[in-house]
């Protein structure tokens, strides 16, 4: 992992001492609530419906076990004994106290956290493949980059006050992990037909209120130029976004309205005067950093472990557990274990102080001390030896954390939504427990295969609804909350959004119309490997509709 | 002029809790203690007085809301406001408890 050098600890220490001076002044009336709001977002501090929310970053979901183990602390010390993993792999609370917020902020720089670029119109928090470094696919480790990428844009002083919010994702792998084509700048590590690596780089991805699927700006980039191109990316962007109109500042905005091509000129224009400038990476630097991801000392081992097989055969449920939840290392002998924040009737991405401590814990005697948390909220062991898996998931199922879903209809992506959220119209836990207790029958979930389900509370998409394979949106009708379902949406290198199958449903009616959708698919697919995804690209919406709404003769002009 | 009914509501400085206006002026997180307007002119004047406490670092944004007057004493109009009015999710924790050191 990345250690802090002397001027990550001091900018990070020197920030939790100006924002306790800042609460101190808020509390004494110095700054009024207008001076005060800039100042606690650009620490990750918000007001939510019921009280205070501090997100913290998780830079590129990266966890060591003794950051888990303070997360774990800080809820149970300071908030109410829980936190929430996001759709960004950060974590957040829920109920902090305003005058408690500098102390908390004291705790995470102890060990090398902090809540900066969390929030505002900045670089946000980068984010990355959560099986960085492990992946059997992986062309390179996406880590360095992200590091690389975070020193670059963190307190960046000419991109403090772009005209909206801005985020980066890197993935080092073909299948990708990290929904980079739905990110204002996505990263894919690519090889070129020399075989050199570099980088494919999208610009203007993004969901919320206009979801776009970002353009390629650049098929390969070298990668001593990452810095150079970025810089050239975000000045462009800075200096030509909208700043007029809020939902109309992010970049897809820009590149939508000046056409891929021509923006992607404009950046090279602006690249070429700074290309060979002190931005250009030295490869001395490249290896400083890349020597932190360095592989750990693993074990030689043979890929086959007698005692993970036999415990398969004598254990159902660790068997169908090994079969959803683990995925290929590069090493042999070794698995990546995902562990479910999605138990049934759970709040998707919720964790409790115990679990945190028990997730550090399991972390420094199965997987090297390491943690990783991923943008479907789930966290990940990115190193465990495969003879140690069944010891670890009889841990984890004693701790309610061994739910056997990945990737299935129950591993539901939801936004805090209405419960917590203050820009939020409808609930989306309350939907995602029912959708999961509905869903909960192992059978059923083998039945139905892979399906991504994904809910969002409002239109700023913060549940990445439009790409679900089924998106639900939240929207208000009148006080009342309603729900309206899309189909067809992907994140991955099919990237696509999901489009709007009809009226929306009431709060009573949205379980049954999901039941309906999924019956539908299960009783006209081509076969048991056509999953639901393959299913609506090939016929289309119409089967769904013609469920949900009746034949389309006898359909109301409101249902369409 | 004639309107819907309507309340004060703010979120507390001190810990962003939900508070209520009431017709004594002062603030409270019970629903039931806060005061009903049922013109506007009454509501506008509430909303004022009530600004006092966001100069006195009590209270975080007033803004009025509409209820609705029952025989069971008013009832928030919209979801939001009904979620507010619990302090809570509607959802019973799985993980945690919702009545830690903010409520205590």
């Amino acid at each position: 992992m990345y250690r802090y050098d002397e001027f990550d600890a001091t900018i990070v220490q020197e920030r939790v001492e100006q924002f306790r001076g800042q609460v101190a002044r808020r509390l004494a009336g110095e700054l009024t609530e207008d001076q005060f709001r800039p100042l606690r977002l650009k620490n990750g501090l918000y007001l939510q419906l019921h009280a205070y929310m501090l997100r913290i970053a998780v830079p590129y979901g990266l966890l060591s076990s003794k950051q888990m183990r303070k997360l774990g602390y800080i809820a149970r010390r300071y908030d109410r004994g829980f936190g929430h993993f996001t759709t960004r792999q950060n974590i957040q609370f829920n109920w902090p106290q305003l005058g408690d917020i500098p102390d908390i902020l004291q705790h995470l720089a102890e060990v090398e956290m902090h809540a900066i670029q969390t929030s505002g119109n900045c670089i946000r928090n980068v984010t990355s493949d959560q099986f960085a470094g492990a992946a059997a696919d992986e062309i390179e480790d996406p880590r360095i980059w992200a590091e690389i990428v975070r020193q670059w844009s963190t307190f960046h002083p000419e991109f403090s006050y772009l005209p909206r919010k801005f985020k980066i994702a890197v993935t080092g792998a073909p299948d990708d992990r990290a929904a980079v084509r739905v990110h204002d700048i996505g990263i894919r590590i690519v090889k070129n037909e020399a075989g050199e690596v570099g980088f494919e780089v999208w610009v203007g991805g993004g969901l919320g209120r206009t979801p776009v699927i970002g353009v390629v700006c650049r098929k390969f980039l070298p990668k001593e130029h990452l810095l150079s191109y970025l810089e050239a990316i975000l000045r462009t962007y800075n200096l030509l976004g909208r700043r007029d109109n809020i939902y109309k500042a992010r970049i897809k905005i820009l590149v939508q309205a000046t056409g891929g091509d021509k923006f992607a000129a404009m950046v090279e224009e602006e690249w070429e005067k700074i290309k060979d400038g002190p931005l250009h990476l030295p490869q001395a630097e490249i290896d400083r950093i890349h020597r932190y991801f360095a592989p750990p000392a693993y074990e030689t081992l043979a890929d086959i472990d007698p005692a993970f097989e036999s415990a398969k055969l004598e254990n159902p449920d660790f068997a169908r557990w090994a079969r959803t939840n683990l995925v290929k290392h590069k090493v042999p002998g070794y698995a990546i274990v995902n562990v479910s924040l999605k138990p049934e009737g759970g709040a998707p991405g919720d964790a409790s102080a115990d679990q945190m401590d028990l997730l550090a814990d399991l972390a420094d005697e199965f997987s090297l001390n390491e943690l990783r948390v991923t943008h479907h909220q789930n966290i990940v062991y990115p190193n465990v030896r495969k003879r140690d898996l069944f010891a670890l998931w009889q841990r984890l199922k004693a701790a309610k954390l061994a739910t056997s879903n990945l990737g299935f209809i129950s591993d539901i992506i939801a936004c805090p939504g209405l419960d917590y959220c203050n820009l939020a119209n409808a609930r989306s836990i309350s939907v995602a427990q029912r959708l999961s207790r509905h869903f909960s029958d192992p059978r059923k979930l083998d039945e139905i295969g892979e399906l991504r389900l994904n809910i969002s509370g409002c239109i700023n998409a913060c549940g990445h609804h439009h790409v679900g394979h089924i998106g639900i949106l939240g929207v208000d009708k009148q006080g009342q909350e309603f729900y309206q379902v899309t189909l067809g949406g992907s994140s991955k290198d099919d990237a696509a959004l999901g489009k709007i199958v009809g009226a929306a449903f009431s709060e009573d009616d949205i379980v049954p119309a999901i039941d309906t959708i999924i019956e539908t698919y299960l009783a006209n697919r081509a076969d048991h490997g056509e999953r639901f995804l393959d299913y609506y690209r090939r016929v289309g919406m119409d089967p769904f509709k013609e469920a949900l709404y009746g034949p389309a003769t006898a359909r109301r002009p409101a249902a369409e | 002029m004639a309107t819907a009914p309507q309340m004060v509501t703010a979120n507390r400085l001190s810990d962003g809790a939900v508070v209520y206006f009431t017709s004594a002026k002062s603030w409270s997180e019970n629903f039931t203690d806060g005061a009903v307007w049922t013109d506007k002119e009454s509501a506008d004047t509430a909303l004022h007085a009530s600004e006092e406490a966001v100069k006195a670092r009590l209270v975080i944004g007033p803004y009025l809301f509409e209820v609705a007057v029952t025989d069971a004493g008013p009832k928030p109009t919209s979801a939001r406001e009904r979620i507010r009015a619990d302090h809570k999710p509607t959802f019973e924790p799985d993980q945690g408890s919702w009545t830690g050191p903010i409520a205590g």
